[in-house]
C-alpha cells in the first residue's frame, strides 16, 4: 500500500490531483462522466465581481502538444456563483472546493474574496493574478512585484481561508514575485498559468484567435512548469500547487519532485475528460515503479542533489 | 449522454475529391438525437475534431467529412480496422417535435451530413420532409442520391448551374410549401435563409472547440436568452433566439 494523501495549507487531500481552473467549469460536466469525489479537490472557473461574456470567437487554437485559449474569463459573476453554482455543486461534490478569483482592480479582488470567504464549501481561495487574456487586469497584477504584493495584502486582510496566489510564467523573474507574495501573507502559491502565445493561419494570413494572442497550455509547457516550480521551491517556505502540461502520473511525480505539494491538471481534462481519475488510478503503480511509498516524501525531492 | 468510447473503422471511402464517408462500429448508445456530434481523437493532434452524426443504426455510426486540414487529412488515410477514441453524444441536436407535417431540410456543402439522419428520423415520425442541397458545382455533389433513395423530394442547387437549379439554396426554397425548417451550412447561407424563410426553424452552428462537452467556455456565443455554449447548449439554435 502506498500513501497518496497530502495536506494543502492544513486541509487534507485524499490525493494531490486537482483539476485546474477554467478546464473543469463548476464540476457538473465531469460529474456526469465520473464521481468527482475521487479528486483531491478542484479549482472552479475564474470568478469576477460582475458577469463576463469573455472574448469574441474563435477563442481556441490547436498547437504542437497543446492549445491556445483566449476565453477571457467568461463567468456568471460572484453572486451567481454563490446563489446557483455552489448549491448545485453541493449535490455532487462533498469536499472543500477551491475558488479561483480574478479582478480588474484591487477592490474587485477584495469584493469577490469577501463574498467567497463566507462560503462554507470553499476550502481555499486561489487568486489569479496571471490571466493573459484580459486587458487591464489579470496578468498586469502578476507581472509586477509591487502590484502582486498589494493584491495579496488586500485579499489577505479579508479572508482567513488558505490563500493561494496563482503566478504568471510571463515574467523575467518568477522567484522575486513568489517571494513578495509570501511576505505579503500568501499561504501558498499556484503555478503556472498559461504562457502567452499566438498562431497565424497561412490560408487567411490572420491570427487564428480573435483576441490575436492567447494562453498556451498542455504538455508543451511541462518543462517550463517544472523549472519554475523548482526555482520557486528554493526561494519560499509556503506550499506550491504545481501545474502546467500534466497528462499522466509520471508528470505528477516530476512536479512533486520539483517542489509541488499538490498538482493541478488543466487542458488534459478537455481532450481526455477521464484524465484525472485515470491519473489517480495510475499513481500507485507509478510510485511503486520509482520506489515511492508516500508522496509526502518526494515533495521537493529533486533539491536534495543540489548541495552534493 | 456524453460517453468516451472506442469505435472501429468499418469503411472509409471518398464520396468526392475532398469529401469522405467513414462508418464506425461500437457502442454508440450515447447518441440520442439527430444533429448531435462526436469528437475524434487523432494521432499527433492535441485537440479533438468535431464531426456531426450523419447516420446512426444499432452499433453503427456514419460520418461524412471534408478534408480541409491536418486532422481531416489524417482521417482520410486511416485504414479499415483502426480503433478511434471518440466522445459521443455531444450537443443538443435537432428537436423533431417542432417540425409540423412538412419540414424543409436545407443543407449547404459540408453542412449536409447531419440532415441525413434528421431526415430518416422525421420520416420515422410520419412527416413529409423536402430536402434542398446546395453545392458550388456538380462535381462537389454528395449524398443527393442517398436522400433521394429515402423517397423524399430532393432539390439540388449549384452556384454555377452545373447540376440542378442554378443559384443558392434560397433559390431552391422558392415555391416550396413547408411547415418548419432545419438547416446546417455556412454563415452566409444562414443569413440568406433567415431573410426569406416563412416559418420558424433551427440552425446548426459551428465554432472552434476546446472540449466539445461544455467545460472550457471556448465556444460561447450570445443569444437573445443569454450566453450559450455551441457544444452543449447547441450546436442547434432556434431561429428566434439567434443574434445575427
Ligand atoms: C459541431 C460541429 C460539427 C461539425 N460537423 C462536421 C461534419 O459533419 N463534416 C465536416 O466535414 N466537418 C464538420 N465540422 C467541421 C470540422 O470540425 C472541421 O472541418 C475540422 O475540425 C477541421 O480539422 P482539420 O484538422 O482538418 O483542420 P485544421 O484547419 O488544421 O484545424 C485546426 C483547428 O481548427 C478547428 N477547425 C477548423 N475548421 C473548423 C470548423 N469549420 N469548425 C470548427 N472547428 C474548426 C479544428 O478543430 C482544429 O482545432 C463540424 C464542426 C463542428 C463544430
Ligand atoms: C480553457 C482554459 C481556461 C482557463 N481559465 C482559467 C481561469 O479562469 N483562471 C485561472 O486561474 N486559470 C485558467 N486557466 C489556466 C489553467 O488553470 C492552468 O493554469 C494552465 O492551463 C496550465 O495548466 P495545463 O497545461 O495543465 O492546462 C485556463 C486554462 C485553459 C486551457
Ligand atoms: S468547446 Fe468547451 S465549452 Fe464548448
Amino acid at each position: 500500500m502506498v500513501n497518496l494523501s497530502v495536506a494543502l495549507c492544513g486541509i487534507p487531500l485524499e490525493n494531490p490531483i486537482i483539476p485546474a481552473s477554467g478546464t473543469f467549469g463548476f464540476g457538473y460536466e465531469f460529474a456526469e462522466l465520473y464521481d468527482i469525489n475521487c479528486l483531491g479537490t478542484f479549482s472552479m472557473k475564474g470568478t469576477t465581481a460582475q458577469p463576463r461574456f469573455g472574448n469574441p470567437a474563435p477563442r481556441i487554437a490547436e498547437c504542437p502538444q497543446g492549445m491556445l485559449n483566449a476565453v477571457g474569463l467568461q463567468n456568471p459573476g460572484v453572486e451567481k456563483v454563490i446563489s446557483e453554482e455552489l448549491p448545485k455543486l453541493k449535490a455532487c461534490f462533498r469536499k472543500p472546493v477551491m475558488a479561483n478569483v480574478s479582478g480588474f482592480s484591487e477592490e474587485e479582488y477584495v469584493q469577490v474574496c469577501q463574498a467567497l470567504d463566507a462560503q462554507e464549501q470553499v476550502g481555499w481561495l486561489e487568486i489569479n493574478i496571471s490571466c493573459p487574456n484580459v486587458h487591464g487586469g489579470g496578468m498586469s497584477f502578476g507581472t509586477s512585484p509591487e502590484a502582486a504584493a498589494r493584491v495579496t495584502r488586500a485579499v489577505r486582510a479579508v479572508t482567513r481561508k488558505p490563500l493561494l496566489i496563482k503566478l504568471s510564467p510571463n515574467v523575467t523573474d518568477i522567484v522575486s514575485i513568489a517571494r513578495v507574495c509570501q511576505e505579503a501573507g500568501a499561504d501558498g502559491l499556484s503555478l503556472i498559468n498559461t504562457l502567452l502565445g499566438m498562431r497565424i493561419d497561412p490560408r487567411t494570413r490572420r491570427p487564428v484567435l480573435a483576441n490575436e494572442t492567447g494562453g498556451l497550455s498542455g504538455p508543451a509547457i511541462l518543462p517550463v512548469a517544472v523549472r519554475m516550480v523548482y526555482q520557486v521551491y528554493k526561494a519560499v517556505s509556503i506550499p506550491i500547487v504545481g501545474m502546467g502540461g500534466v497528462s499522466c502520473a509520471r508528470d505528477v511525480i516530476e512536479l512533486m519532485l520539483a517542489g509541488a505539494t499538490a498538482v493541478q491538471v488543466g487542458a488534459q481534462n478537455l481532450v481526455d475528460p477521464l484524465a484525472c481519475p485515470r491519473i489517480i488510478e495510475e499513481l500507485p503503480a507509478e510510485m511503486e515503479k520509482y520506489g515511492i511509498k508516500d508522496l509526502n516524501e518526494i515533495i521537493g525531492g529533486a533539491h536534495k542533489w543540489e548541495k552534493m | 449522454m456524453v460517453k468516451q468510447v472506442f469505435l472501429k473503422i468499418e469503411q472509409n471511402q471518398p464520396l468526392t475529391d475532398t469529401v469522405c464517408q467513414m462508418v464506425l462500429s461500437g457502442d454508440v448508445s450515447g447518441i440520442t438525437a439527430p444533429g448531435q456530434f462526436v469528437n475524434l481523437k487523432l494521432d499527433g493532434l492535441y485537440l479533438r475534431r468535431p464531426i456531426s452524426v450523419c447516420d446512426l443504426a444499432e452499433g453503427r455510426l456514419t460520418l461524412v467529412y471534408k478534408v480541409v486540414g491536418q486532422g481531416t487529412e489524417q482521417m482520410r488515410t486511416l485504414p479499415v480496422g483502426t480503433i478511434l477514441d471518440v466522445l459521443v453524444g455531444l450537443g443538443n441536436g435537432y428537436d423533431t417535435s417542432k417540425s409540423g407535417p412538412r419540414p424543409l431540410l436545407i443543407g449547404g456543402g459540408v453542412g449536409i451530413p447531419p440532415l441525413y439522419y434528421l431526415c430518416r428520423r422525421l420520416l420515422a415520425e410520419d412527416r413529409e420532409p423536402t430536402v434542398i442541397l446546395g453545392f458550388n458545382t456538380a462535381a462537389e455533389q454528395f449524398l443527393a442520391a442517398e436522400f433521394a433513395a429515402l423517397g423524399v423530394p430532393v432539390i439540388v442547387t449549384t452556384v454555377d448551374g452545373s447540376a440542378g437549379k442554378k443559384g443558392f439554396v434560397t433559390d431552391g426554397m422558392a415555391g416550396v410549401d413547408y411547415s418548419y425548417f432545419y438547416t446546417c451550412g455556412p454563415m452566409p447561407m444562414f443569413r440568406a435563409i433567415d431573410k426569406v424563410a416563412a416559418t420558424g426553424g433551427q440552425f446548426s452552428f459551428e465554432e472552434r472547440m476546446g472540449c466539445g462537452f461544455g467545460a472550457c467556455m471556448g465556444c460561447t456565443c450570445k443569444t437573445k436568452y443569454g450566453n450559450k455554449r455551441i457544444c452543449r447548449d447547441g450546436p442547434v439554435l432556434e431561429r428566434e433566439e439567434i443574434v445575427w
